[in-house]
């Protein structure tokens, strides 16, 4: 018989049994790579032949040197199972450089590997149910969803099983195996969380009448021209979900621009076309889907095969209540305290919360990975993590009692940064780091602002905390600069008789359903950045109304509604003039340089191979 | 294997194998190849006494606990006065004979441990193995060990070099033409500096969960879709004084390759004497380590 402290504590170390292999993965498709590698290396396979091959399986070419890959492993709805991480952290030490980089698509990258070796990587990645396949190319890439979906008070109904039945479903689809370029599905929780504006197919989750549907937003996307979606109808229904999908992808399939390159995403066609002419095509499409979709075909798309929910536990009655953020104050707070306050959220069902795991720039390394993968295993009633488009992971269904073990397992290997839910967080892509596009080193830029701000308290500063930095290493928006409060994207100018990297900053873009796009304010240079951004805060400080966050303030700079000397875009420029200046170049030769590097600078770049 | 009849089994299958190929010792009833011995093969020729097991960690860390009959010899004294005629005393002094197969261990994930027996099989005891587990794995695994200091008499050993697994500067820069060199050390470290046209095969790569070093069949794949096969001659180096290209050595051997030569003085060597480097600038790479 088990005695009263026994119970209590087998209920502490209960840990969720393992959920089942997802098998996204399939062995054969790793033996078949290496031997087009051989075939490739002993020129029986053409370079365009060979490169669309290696795309189609997820891998990139790294900067400036071919030899190398950018290994993309899908993680479809973002959701991820420790055996998963640990699997990572193990492929990550043999055949990359012993860290892995989550992406503001939910997709984790492994950079580095050798062209080699990415069939090594695959064969591990199956034996944990990932895959790389159709991660790059002209293919439906990973299906992403609101790491909230499931525990957003906010939201109508779980759109998790969707996100992964969609993305079964398309995967190694011989419909999409070709598109005229790629194509994105983001699904949301709520109006407020989601990626659904800038995707070309975004999706809401919504009931009517007690049924089940979605809003669905086609044609938005980031890039060097970016479009906010548009809604195709006010309510679609559950059982038009596939069709919607499906007719959407062979609209544009049939009529997509395959000659120009920089102009062949579905937004454009869209934009070209005009929205009302390609809203009627896509629902006389969707009504020939529905007709002529063979039942076989249908049934490819099963959404109970997706539903895991009996691995989630219910609400704990009288489980412990957290003070939340709101409630307290967090001047004078221990480094514990600090860090609930900005990486812990409450969830729907009472008594469990979701933790959010600060990485800078997306970066884990292979030790950080174990130590999660174990924490996960035994603190998430859940027993899996979601990995967030803000670059961190999202742990969920932990309870109150288990945060401060939670807390100190993080700390024992570096992971308990506070800020995750902050404007400290900034996003950062990979930039110099590895991408053949990168003008910039916009990944140690991100890590950089973070280090500043984390160390400048921002975190605390309620008032900042539904602000964002994004930042991208060029126009191609991977950093998805358009919808942070303050973006940035990098580019090269002539500062004097010398070039320099510099960033363009924008205004004012959010995510969500109502999200909008940033407004170009000026040009600023790398080493410029913080400072910039440290003034802004300063005159917002300064100038706000009573209540008004950060982010209510650039908006209302934009409009030119802001009440103190500052009112409109023109003023913040003005007010900026000064800080955005560089030192001469003989005195300080570092300022022209990027950073991370102690050379001069040069924009480099070669080869886009999924650009935009 | 548990159970005594299937370690006898195991162990007679790996006997006939090596025999056919003449490497590794043939006692009466076990044998390891010259390569990496198994945790099963160790504990039996540690009960019937057949086998000479060398800590190389610190004297301290052996003094707290080693494995039963293991003697002291750490990797910090056989570089202090690296001399072949040196190395064979200090296997004399520790009774090896030219007949009683070594096997060492570290804790170290297996490269201090490698270093060590490529320098006995370089002096010219063949029988030189590394045991497929750390010091912290064996004991995590439930085996024996024990804190009594051994030390055993005296045995004659012969000094026969054997220049087929060695490399020296000059060997290494003919090599870069002809032969393949392998750079042992992390990717990052790779991409930052290396010796021109060597390719890199990480020790990171060729450990397996829970093993210093991963089955053959495995190494060999990996070895495969690097184009490299069993005849290709090849000089492993890494980044000090041959510890991670020791092991990749055994690794390299445990696969079947016939001719693996180890450049100890490694890139340390190769750049203080200012000889012509590989970098690679055109990428901030360092910056997505997360360390």
């Amino acid at each position: 018989m088990k005695t009263r402290k026994d119970a209590s504590h087998s209920h502490q170390k209960h840990i969720p049994k393992p959920r089942p292999n997802p098998r996204w993965g399939k062995e054969e498709e790793t033996n078949i790579f290496a031997e087009r590698v051989k075939l490739f290396r002993t020129g029986k396979l053409s370079e365009d032949d060979f490169r669309r091959f290696r795309l189609q399986h997820g891998a990139y070419g790294s900067r400036l040197q071919m030899d190398y890959s950018m290994v993309r492993i899908k993680v479809p709805g973002g959701e991820i199972l420790p055996i998963q991480l640990e699997k990572l952290a193990s492929l990550s030490e043999a055949f990359s450089i012993g860290s892995a980089h989550v992406s503001t698509r939910q997709n984790i990258q492994l950079h580095w590997v050798q062209l080699e070796d990415v069939s090594e990587v695959m064969r591990g990645l199956v034996e944990v149910g990932l895959t790389s396949r159709e991660a790059c190319g002209n293919t439906v890439r990973n299906v992403m969803c609101s790491h909230l979906a499931g525990v957003c008070p906010d939201e109508e109904f779980d759109s998790t099983p969707y996100s992964k039945a969609i993305a079964r479903f398309f995967l190694r689809n011989p419909m999409c195996q070709n598109l005229p370029r790629k194509f994105k599905i983001n699904f949301a929780c709520c109006e407020k969380h989601g990626l659904v504006r800038i995707a070309d197919i975004g999706l809401v989750p919504m009931t009517k009448d007690g049924s089940r549907g979605f809003r669905i937003y086609l044609g938005g996307g980031l890039g060097a021209a970016s479009f906010i979606g548009h809604l195709l109808e006010e309510f679609t229904s559950e059982d038009k979900l596939l069709a919607t999908c499906m007719a959407v992808i062979r609209l544009f399939d049939r009529n997509g621009n395959r000659e120009n390159m920089a102009r062949n995403r579905m937004r454009y066609l869209v934009n070209e076309m005009g929205w009302e002419k390609f809203q009627k095509m896509a629902l006389k499409e969707r009504s020939i889907v529905m007709m002529t979709t063979a039942h076989s075909t249908e049934s490819m798309f099963s959404l109970a095969a997706e539903e895991d929910d009996q691995f989630l536990p219910k609400e704990i009655r009288n489980g412990t209540k957290l003070r939340m953020y709101s409630e307290r104050d967090t001047s004078n707070t221990s480094a514990y305290e600090r860090w609930v306050h900005s990486n812990v959220i409450a969830q729907k069902q009472a008594g469990y919360y979701t933790v959010f795991v600060t990485l800078g720039a997306g970066d884990i390394t292979a030790n950080q990975l174990r130590v999660l993968a174990g924490t996960i295993r035994e603190l998430s009633m859940e027993g899996a993590a979601r990995n967030t488009p803000q670059q961190n992971f999202a742990i969920r269904y932990v309870n109150a009692n288990d945060l401060p073990e939670f807390y100190n397992r993080l700390a024992s290997v570096g992971l308990s940064n506070p800020g995750a839910l902050t404007i400290t967080s900034a996003v950062g892509c990979s930039g110099t780091t590895s991408c053949n596009l990168a003008i910039t080193n916009s990944h140690r830029m991100a890590k950089e602002i973070q280090y500043k701000f984390l160390e400048l308290g921002l975190d605390t500063d309620d008032m900042l905390l539904d602000s964002t930095i994004k930042i991208s290493g060029c126009p191609n928006s991977c950093g998805q600069h358009e919808i942070a409060t303050i973006g940035f994207f990098g580019g090269a100018s002539r500062i004097g008789n010398v070039m320099a990297p510099t960033y363009t900053m924008m205004f004012g873009g959010s995510a969500g359903e109502r999200g909008e796009l940033g407004r170009v304010i000026m040009r600023v240079p790398a080493k410029r950045v913080i400072d910039t951004v440290l003034k802004i805060i300063e005159i917002y400080r300064n100038e706000h109304s009573e209540g008004e966050t950060l982010r209510h303030w650039v908006d209302k700079v934009l409009k030119g509604e802001a009440i103190g000397s500052v009112h409109d875009i023109e003023d913040i420029k003005r007010a900026l003039a000064d800080v955005v200046q560089l030192p001469s170049v003989d005195q300080h030769p570092e300022a022209y340089q990027d950073y991370g590097s102690d050379t001069r600078f040069s924009a480099k770049t070669a080869r886009g191979e999924c650009a935009a | 294997m548990t159970s005594k009849k299937a370690l006898l089994m195991g162990s007679q299958k790996q006997d006939k194998t090596h025999r056919g190929r003449g490497s590794g010792l043939e006692s009466k009833y076990y044998s390891i190849p010259d390569t990496v011995c198994d945790v099963n093969t160790l504990s039996i020729l540690i009960r019937k006494k057949n086998v000479r097991v060398v800590d190389v960690r610190k004297e301290e860390e052996y003094v707290r606990e080693h494995i039963p009959g293991a003697v002291s010899l750490p990797l910090a004294k056989i570089l202090e006065k690296e001399s072949p005629a040196r190395c064979i005393e200090l296997l004399q002094d520790i009774g090896v004979n030219e007949d009683l197969p070594v096997v060492t261990y570290d804790d170290t994930f297996g490269a201090l441990a490698a270093r060590v027996a490529w320098t006995f099989q370089y002096v010219g005891h063949q029988h030189s193995s590394i045991l497929e587990v750390t010091f912290a794995q064996w004991k995590s695994m439930g085996f024996r060990t024990e804190k009594k200091l051994n030390s055993y008499k005296w045995q004659p050993h012969p000094l026969r070099i054997n220049q087929s697994i060695y490399a020296d500067l000059a060997y290494v820069e003919e090599a870069a033409s002809n032969k393949v060199l392998i750079d042992s050390r992390e990717r990052l470290n790779f991409l930052s500096e290396h010796i021109p046209e060597a390719v890199n095969l990480p020790y990171t790569m060729l450990r397996a969960d829970g093993k210093v070093l991963s089955k053959s069949d495995d190494i060999r794949r990996l070895l495969q879709n690097r184009g490299i096969h069993e005849n290709s001659e090849l000089v492993t180096y890494c980044g000090s004084v041959g510890t991670l290209s020791g092991l990749v050595y055994y690794g390299l051997k445990l696969a079947g390759l016939k001719n693996v030569r180890l450049y100890a003085k490694s890139f340390k060597e190769w750049k203080a004497l200012g000889k012509p480097k590989a970098e690679f600038k055109d990428a901030n790479y360092w910056d997505l380590s997360a360390e």
